[in-house]
């Protein structure tokens, strides 16, 4: 069954074309890795799929589990199944994080038309995952990514998807600002949570060294707004030691 | 005896955004009324103000309040539910005595909401503390006049104001004038006010997380004016105010 289907998207950005016509398809079970130089569109990507506002679809289409993606507004998305990982995640003074994160599990359900989870049991799963991906439980209290360091961000960028239990996630460069300790905590919390046979994950990210724990299904280069070349966990060792250039130029 | 004081003009700074339009229909009824509050050396008092829709709907609520040496007063408010609404209180501080404001201002339409203040420190080593934030839409107007006045010998004052305004469309209005008249050279007084909207990136996030923008924007005002009440030393208190906030937030968002 395929989860995500992007065909020809062209998107830009204060009217300059990004996106230059990307085919994608992502199949449940299955883990894909997009990676390439600065300036390519990774995160454009990212957005576009995610609904930011300012990033303009011009041309194709993308659909979500059989659903066109861009009838959806962001809410709508994330309640569909979709989760989008940042690349900064953005700090909410004075928003606990669980607070926010009861907000969005209770939206989410409500919206596919289950129960709230009541403060007990949402805690609880809150509490799980923060051990799961070695997060200090008390960060759960502070205020969403306010005073987090990089690394903590991150991690909570992962705290919040295991609570969340997306179908597809998208993860723009979830790795960078990482150490070696976290990039593998990391890592494992994206196998441990989406590993299985009805999600998908969209990885986009710049080093390999992600991949050594998140074993791709396929990896993609893009470069200039086009994929340039597909294949598998291969390809990933391949343009770490050859560089993008070479390889985009080859194909 | 029975003559009525005459109705303010906006030449007079402290009614310099007031709706005096709106003030006239009810200025009969309460020109020159003022509540008395006289706050005893060392004791602590606190007050709580919450604007209420009336008929017409209009409400000015002045306070003189008198805080003696050591003393303390705290007045938590929120300037809300009406068309003109408009808190003033003017304090003097005896040596070492503190002020606590906390104040919001909620409104929408074309609402003027303000919250007017005249702290004067008489007294040496007198303390102040004054944090306002204000959430407009539409065509409202929140204002925040704080004169802060340091007599000649009261040394070691320290007052500070923190204003900020949120507004939720271009066509609302937020003032913050900030008036200090500093006449002693041994103190502090802090001042800062801003104006701003909502983070968008923010309000991206949010939603990424699947939260519509309607909670995601009360969940981040609700952060925002949270700032005034926590001051409030009284739990039961604090949440009653910040229901009733949340509530006039509600017809905002």
């Amino acid at each position: 069954m395929t989860l995500l289907n992007i065909e020809n998207l062209h998107a830009e950005v204060d009217g300059k074309p990004i996106l230059k016509g990307i085919d994608l398809a992502i199949g449940a079970g299955e883990i894909h890795a997009v990676m390439g130089p600065n300036g390519a569109g990774k995160s454009t990507l990212a957005y576009v799929l995610g609904g930011r506002d300012g990033y303009e679809v011009t041309q194709g289409k993308v659909t979500f589990g059989g659903e066109d993606l861009f009838e959806m507004d962001p809410h709508e998305r994330a309640a569909a199944g979709m989760f989008l990982g940042f690349q900064y995640p953005v700090e909410i003074p004075g928003v606990s994080n669980i607070q926010f994160l009861r907000a969005a599990v209770n939206a989410q359900r409500e919206a596919r038309g289950e129960d709230p989870l009541s403060a007990g049991d949402f805690l609880k799963v809150a509490r799980e995952q923060a051990k799961a991906l070695k997060m200090d439980a008390d960060m759960l209290k502070r205020a969403v990514n306010v005073g987090f360091s990089g690394g903590e961000k991150k991690r909570n960028e992962m705290v919040q998807m295991g609570i969340i239990d997306p179908k597809l996630a998208i993860l723009d460069e979830t790795d960078s600002g990482l150490d070696i300790d976290a990039l593998r905590t990391v890592g494992e919390g994206i196998n441990a949570i989406m590993r299985k046979p009805d999600k998908g994950v969209l990885l986009i990210t710049h080093y390999q060294r992600l991949l050594e724990t998140v074993k791709p299904d396929y990896v993609h280069v893009l470069a200039a707004g086009r994929i340039v070349k597909t294949g598998g966990p291969d390809l990933a060792l391949q343009l770490e030691e050859e560089g993008y250039e070479a390889v985009a130029e080859a194909a | 005896m029975n003559e009525t004081l005459p109705l303010p003009t906006r030449r007079d700074e402290a009614w310099r955004y007031a709706d005096l339009g709106a003030l006239e229909s009810v200025w009969a009824d309460i020109a020159g009324q003022r509540e008395t509050i006289d706050v005893p050396a060392g004791e602590t008092a606190s007050r709580q103000i919450v604007l209420e829709a009336a008929e017409p709907n209009v409400s000015v609520r002045t306070l003189d309040v008198h805080v003696g040496k050591g003393g303390r007063f705290a007045l938590h408010c929120l300037a809300i539910d009406t068309d003109y609404g408009r808190i003033a209180v003017d304090v003097r501080l005896e040596d070492g005595a503190h002020f606590e404001l906390g104040g919001a201002i909620l409104g929408g339409c074309e609402r003027t909401l303000e919250i007017v203040t005249d702290v004067r420190h008489d007294e040496p080593n007198g303390t102040s503390n004054q944090v306002v934030r204000s959430v407009l839409a539409d065509k409202a107007t929140g204002s925040f006049l704080g004169r802060i006045g340091v007599a000649r010998h009261a040394q070691k004052t320290d007052a500070a104001q923190s204003v900020k305004a949120m507004l939720l469309d271009r066509s609302a209005t937020a003032n913050a004038k900030p008036e200090l008249e500093i006449f002693a050279d041994d103190v502090l007084c802090a001042h800062g006010a801003t104006v701003g909207e909502l983070d968008k990136a923010a309000l991206f996030y949010m939603a990424s997380r699947g939260i519509p923008p309607k909670e995601a924007r009360r969940l981040m005002l609700q952060a925002f004016i949270a700032d005034a009440f926590v001051s409030m030393a009284d739990n039961d208190a604090r949440e009653a105010m910040e229901t009733k906030a949340l509530a006039a937030l509600e017809a905002l968002v």
